[in-house]
C-alpha cells in the first residue's frame, strides 16, 4: 500500500515573465506520473526554498530566461542549506550560455538543460537521477 | 527525536516530512499520528469548495491575509486532481498564494487526489490533524474543483464555504442535491460580472426552500470579487458568526461525533480489508477464489462469507446479545 510518489517543484525565479517552457516541462512531468508543484512567476529564492520545504519535494527545478542564473541558482542552493534541507537537489534550464554551465555545476546545480532539449530527455534524466526520499 | 515531538515543538521540516509519509501511506506515520492525536481539537477548520475556476485559491489567498492580520497562524491544505491515466498531477493552487510563502505564520501544502473521490485526498483528515496538533490556529482546506456530489468537506471542516460564479446554470441547477446542500456560507465570486444578481437570487431562492427551523443556522449568500479583495471582510465576519453559532449550540458536539465516527469506521474498514486481503493474496486463496467465481463454480457472495468466517474466527470476538 505504501508507495512513494516523486514530488518536484517547478519554479520561475526572477523577473522574466515567460513560463511557457516551465509549463511544458511541468506537464511532461505530470505525464511521467510525478506530482508537480508549480509556484507561478516571479518568485524570490526565499519563496522557492520555503515552498520546497513545506511541500517536501524531492528536487527543485527552475526555469530562468532572464540571464540571472549565476545569481539565482547558487542563492537557492545556499538557502536550502541554511534552512536545513541541503539534500534537496536543484536542477534547471533556460537560456544559459555554455560557458556558464561548468560554474553552475560546480556551485552544486545537478544538471542544466539548454533550449532544444526534449522533454523526454529531461524525464529520463529525472528518473535516473532524482529519487523519492526514503 | 521522533517526528511527533519535533512537530509539537513547531518544526516546519518535521511537519512537512510527516505530511508526506501520511500521503504516501507509510506505516511509520501511524505511530506519529497516535502521539499527535491527543493534541488535536484546538484549531478552527475552514473548508473552501466550489467548481473549477470559481476562484477558490484566490479567495483562500485573501482569507489567509485576513487571518494573518489578526495575528493567527494559518495552514492551508490545497487539493488538486491527480491524473487517472498517469498518476501524475500539477498542483497549482500555490500560484495564487505563494506571496505568503516566506511568512512563518503560513504553511501551504498541496495534495493530489490520488484516485480518491469526494473532493479531498484520502490523507486530508490526518494531515489536518497534524496541523492541528502542531498548533496552527486556522486550517483552510481547499477542495479540488467539485461538480455536484463531492461533499466530503463537511465531515472535515467546521465551516464550509461554497464558492460559486455567475453563469453556471439556471435555478434548476440550484435546487439539485449535492454541494449546494452543504454550504454554511455561499459566495458568489466575480460578482462584478453582469449576471451576478441572477446567481445571488437563484441561490437565495434555493436556500429559502430549505427553511431551517427557528434558531438554526441560515446560510447567507455573499458577493465577492476575490481578486480585488472586495467582500472578503464581510466573508470573514460571517465565518466568525458561524463559528460562534457552532460553539454556542450542541452542533459542535454533533460535528465531532460525526467526524470521529467517520474516521473510526473508515479505519476499521480499511484495516479489515487490508489484513484479510494481504493474507489471502499471500496464501493463494485469492487467485483460486477468483478463478472459481469466473468459472461459475462459486458465487461471489458465498466466497466472501467463507473467507470472512475463516478469518474472523481468529479474532475471538465476544458474543453480542
Amino acid at each position: 500500500m505504501a508507495e512513494r510518489k516523486l514530488r518536484l517543484l517547478v519554479a520561475k525565479p526572477g523577473l522574466d515573465g515567460h513560463d511557457r517552457g516551465a509549463k511544458i516541462v511541468a506537464r511532461s512531468f505530470r505525464d511521467a506520473g510525478f506530482e508537480v508543484i508549480y509556484t507561478g512567476l516571479r518568485q524570490t529564492p526565499e519563496q522557492i526554498v520555503s515552498a520546497a520545504i513545506q511541500e517536501d519535494v524531492d528536487a527543485v527545478s527552475m526555469s530562468i530566461l532572464s540571464g540571472a542564473h549565476n545569481t539565482l541558482f547558487p542563492r537557492v542552493i545556499e538557502l536550502l542549506k541554511e534552512k536545513g534541507a541541503p539534500e534537496i537537489p536543484v536542477f534547471g534550464g533556460g537560456i544559459i550560455p555554455e560557458e556558464d554551465i561548468p560554474g553552475l555545476l560546480a556551485a552544486g546545480v545537478k544538471q542544466i538543460f539548454t533550449p532544444g532539449t526534449s522533454t523526454q530527455a529531461i524525464n529520463e534524466w529525472v528518473v535516473a537521477n532524482i529519487h523519492p526520499r526514503a | 527525536m521522533a517526528l511527533a515531538e519535533r512537530i509539537l515543538q513547531g518544526e516546519i521540516r518535521a511537519t512537512a516530512i510527516l505530511l508526506r509519509d501520511i500521503d504516501d501511506g507509510m506505516a511509520s506515520a501511524v505511530g506519529e499520528l497516535k502521539q499527535l492525536y491527543p493534541h488535536t481539537g484546538r484549531a478552527f477548520i475552514l473548508g473552501i469548495t466550489g467548481p473549477p475556476g470559481a476562484g477558490k485559491s484566490t479567495l483562500t489567498d485573501k482569507v489567509i491575509a485576513a487571518y494573518r492580520a489578526r495575528g493567527l497562524k494559518v495552514a492551508v491544505v490545497a487539493i488538486d486532481p491527480t491524473s487517472p491515466f498517469t498518476g501524475g498531477a500539477i498542483l497549482g493552487d500555490r500560484i495564487r498564494m505563494n506571496r505568503h510563502a516566506t511568512d512563518d505564520g503560513v504553511f501551504i501544502r498541496s495534495l493530489g487526489t490520488r484516485g480518491h473521490l469526494g473532493g479531498l485526498s484520502r490523507s486530508t483528515n490526518d494531515i489536518v490533524s497534524v496541523f492541528d496538533a502542531a498548533g496552527w490556529d486556522i486550517i483552510i482546506v481547499e477542495t479540488v474543483g467539485v461538480g455536484q456530489d463531492e461533499v466530503d468537506i463537511v465531515r472535515v471542516a467546521h465551516t464550509s464555504v461554497v464558492v460559486m460564479v455567475p453563469g453556471l446554470g439556471d435555478d434548476i441547477q440550484a435546487i439539485k442535491a449535492g454541494i449546494l446542500e452543504i454550504g454554511d456560507l455561499f459566495v458568489v465570486n466575480k460578482a462584478d460580472r453582469p449576471d451576478a444578481d441572477r446567481a445571488v437570487r437563484d441561490l437565495e431562492m434555493m436556500l429559502e426552500m430549505n427553511h431551517p427551523p427557528e434558531g438554526d443556522w441560515w446560510p447567507p449568500v455573499l458577493r465577492c470579487v476575490a481578486q480585488k479583495g472586495e467582500g472578503v471582510a464581510e466573508l470573514i465576519e460571517k465565518i466568525d458568526e458561524h463559528r460562534t453559532f457552532l460553539q454556542s449550540t450542541e452542533q459542535i458536539e454533533r460535528f465531532e461525533r460525526n467526524k470521529s465516527t467517520l474516521r473510526f469506521e473508515t479505519l476499521l474498514r480499511d484495516q479489515l480489508y487490508s489484513r484479510v486481503h494481504t493474507h489471502i493474496s499471500a496464501s493463494g486463496a485469492l487467485a483460486e477464489t477468483i478463478a472459481a467465481i469466473s468459472r461459475r463454480e462459486l458465487d461471489p457472495y458465498s466466497a466472501v462469507e467463507t473467507i470472512l468466517a475463516a478469518h474472523l474466527l481468529r479474532v475471538d470476538l465476544p458474543e453480542i446479545d
